[in-house]
């Protein structure tokens, strides 16, 4: 495993990259004074982050606190949700991807999401690689090449080379998980989303997936949302704290960010009581 | 034999996981393969067993009823000459039984319906299923079910009488007799629209939300989305829906037996009128022939074909889903 993250303090590694200062330098994304509705109900409330490139920024925080409904937001996956709604500004490259004219479709390619239970289409694999490019028309040389090398950047070339027509839904759990990474990065995005992704996997399956989200960080922004602190400890070099805040007039649960920082910021000097007492295993 | 091979260490197990020859509630461990008393499952298996006995008995029973006087019939008239003579003309004094002319005009029927009802009832099935919000869902939904609750009798009126008389004839001015195979088959398309676009619907509904939000996060739009991920992974529910809607419309009888016509004659083209093999069955049917008589008999043979005609295509169809399936 090249991550020996496991035993040392996991933040040190963001430490050695030198790449992660206090501030985003490079940002791709910017979260401006966001609230997300379903229908009446805020889900999530004045949320301010920023996504830097060639950073990988964990979002924890306790059950229903919006953490995924944030991460559907960034693409604009919530437009298939009826009801739901964003107020506030999601800019890319200075762009609010909710702008007038803006197309979602065009959001959702140059931003990627992979789910936190895999969902290969009843495909052959070569197909579900293939789906993205042939959905939005990307030009490329050989198709053939393309689908080498996203399933070679997700690490599951070479168990799958010799069973391409075979159906995506014959691989394991963590290679299907690893398939939809590649899908997603097929399409070339900037930016990848990721909503628990290992949720349903054994450790090692989990194992490889963080050191493929280590080598794809050289090339992409990537959001990862994930419950296991560990794993935030391991991969991410910028980490969110959310909760869930209830209003003591109505009792609706409103999730909003705590403290966002770097990872050994977060992990090892948290500033806010709420985020040492999740951290510490006191509540959540 | 097999509780016999596992019994053992399916009872070290028990004594193990309980931690002593009693429960926790303090009764002694019941063995894993004493069947507690389930009279309620008794009754209710008794129960489909009855009714699955029921259609296959019926099945049975029309087979044989079909059988017996075909058999008859093919004593007296060679098979080759009936599947492949172009004249029926049963009741005629020199009487010849080639199915072909009945045939055609079934063809003819079905084929018009099913070009009417498979993209209108599938093209029904993804606004629902993929676009409708549940507004439109409420207004469409009822006006398919009050479409499959008309009486094949008001279709088959409205066939002949507005479809085939006012539009064809008056307004434009088609050179058309009384009835043609177009006007039958064009009414009974829409008869069966309910039928494919609601079992459609159902399949393409059960596909998992999970491929379509995967898809749409690869950047493909809501056509895409439909067409190459949902429509696929619900084909054999829609192949199955397809084939229903062919049953129905080679079985459908009223609309034919009032709108295509009464003369057996071979079907060139949709104008034209023909005699489908429920029309002629229904027409036979209605007639004065004695039991027993070549002409009765006629009616069974032309019956077995159809239902040879209805097994082929579900036969097909298992074949070809089995083929080109993506399970979920
Ligand atoms: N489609 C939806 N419609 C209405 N309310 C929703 C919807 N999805 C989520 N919510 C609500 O929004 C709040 C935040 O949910 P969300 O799924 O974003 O939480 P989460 O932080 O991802 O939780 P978990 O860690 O359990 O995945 C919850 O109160 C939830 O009930
Ligand atoms: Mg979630």
């Amino acid at each position: 495993m090249s991550s020996s993250a496991d035993s040392a303090p996991m933040h040190l590694r963001a430490t050695q990259s030198g790449a992660v200062g206090p501030v985003v330098t490079r940002p791709v994304m910017r979260v401006e004074g966001v609230d997300v509705y379903y229908g009446d109900f805020r889900a999530v409330t004045d949320v301010n982050l920023e996504f830097g490139l060639n950073e990988i920024t964990a979002l924890i925080g306790p059950s229903g606190c919006g953490k995924s409904t944030l991460l559907r937001s960034l693409n604009r996956m919530n437009d298939l949700i009826d009801g739901a709604r964003v107020e506030g500004e999601i800019l890319f490259h200075g762009e609010n991807i909710y702008g007038k004219g803006v197309d979602p479709i065009e959001v959702r390619r140059r931003i990627g999401m992979v789910f936190q239970k895999p969902n290969p289409f009843p495909k052959s694999i070569y197909d579900n690689i293939a789906y993205g490019p042939r959905v939005t028309g990307m030009r490329v040389d050989s198709m053939d090449d393309l689908v080498e090398e996203s399933l070679t950047r997700a690490a599951l070339w070479d168990e799958v080379k010799d069973k391409l027509k075979q159906s995506a839904l014959g691989l394991s759990g963590g290679q299907q998980q690893r398939l939809c990474i590649a899908r997603a990065i097929s399409v070339r995005p900037d930016v990848i989303l990721m909503d628990e992704p290992c949720a349903s996997l054994d450790p090692i399956a989990t194992m490889r997936i963080e050191d493929l989200m280590q080598e794809l960080r050289e090339q992409y922004t990537i959001v990862i949302v994930t419950h296991n602190m560990q794993q935030a400890a391991r991969v991410a070099d910028r980490t969110a704290f959310f909760t869930a805040q209830v209003s003591e007039g109505t009792g609706a649960r409103t999730g909003v960010l705590v403290e966002y920082g770097t990872t050994a910021q977060i992990f090892e000097d948290p500033q806010d009581q709420r985020t040492e007492d999740y951290i510490s295993g006191r509540f959540g | 034999m097999l509780a016999d091979t596992t019994a053992p260490g399916t009872e070290a197990s028990t004594t193990a996981s309980t931690g002593g020859p009693t429960t926790s509630s303090g009764r002694p461990p019941r063995s894993l393969f004493a069947g507690r008393p389930r009279p309620g499952e008794a009754v209710i298996r008794l129960v489909l067993r009855l009714a699955a006995g029921v259609a296959i008995v019926t099945t049975i029973g029309i087979l044989i009823a079909l059988l017996i006087p075909a058999i008859g019939f093919f004593r007296e008239v060679p098979v080759v000459d009936f599947l492949f003579g172009d004249r029926w003309a049963p009741r005629f004094a020199d009487a010849s039984f080639g199915v072909i002319p009945l045939v055609t005009a079934t063809a003819w029927t079905t084929a018009i319906a099913l070009l009417v009802a498979v993209p209108l009832g599938l093209g029904a099935a993804i606004l629902l299923s993929e676009y409708a919000r549940p507004g439109l869902r409420k207004v469409l939904k009822p006006i398919l079910e009050v479409l499959a609750g008309v009486p094949t009798v008001v279709y088959g009126f409205f066939a002949l009488q507005f479809i085939q008389a006012t539009v064809f004839r008056e307004w434009l001015q088609l050179d058309t007799g009384a009835f043609s195979v177009l006007a039958a088959g064009l009414v009974m398309g829409i008869m069966i629209i309910p039928t494919i676009a609601s079992i459609s619907e159902d399949a393409m509904s059960a596909v998992p939300m999970s491929l379509r939000q995967g898809s749409a996060a690869l950047g493909a739009n809501r056509m895409q989305t439909s067409l190459r991920v949902v429509f696929p992974a619900a084909l054999s529910g829609v192949m199955a829906a397809v084939v229903l809607g062919i049953s129905r419309a080679v079985g459908e009888t009223m609309i034919v037996a009032i709108a295509a016509g009464n003369q057996a004659r071979i079907v060139t083209g949709p104008l034209e009128q023909g005699q489908t093999m429920t029309g002629f069955i229904a027409s036979a049917a209605l007639g004065d022939s004695r039991v027993g008589s070549l002409e009765y008999d006629t009616l069974y043979a032309v019956g077995l074909l159809l239902f040879a005609i209805t097994l082929l295509v579900n036969f097909i169809s298992i074949r070809l889903v089995r083929r080109f399936r993506q399970a979920y």
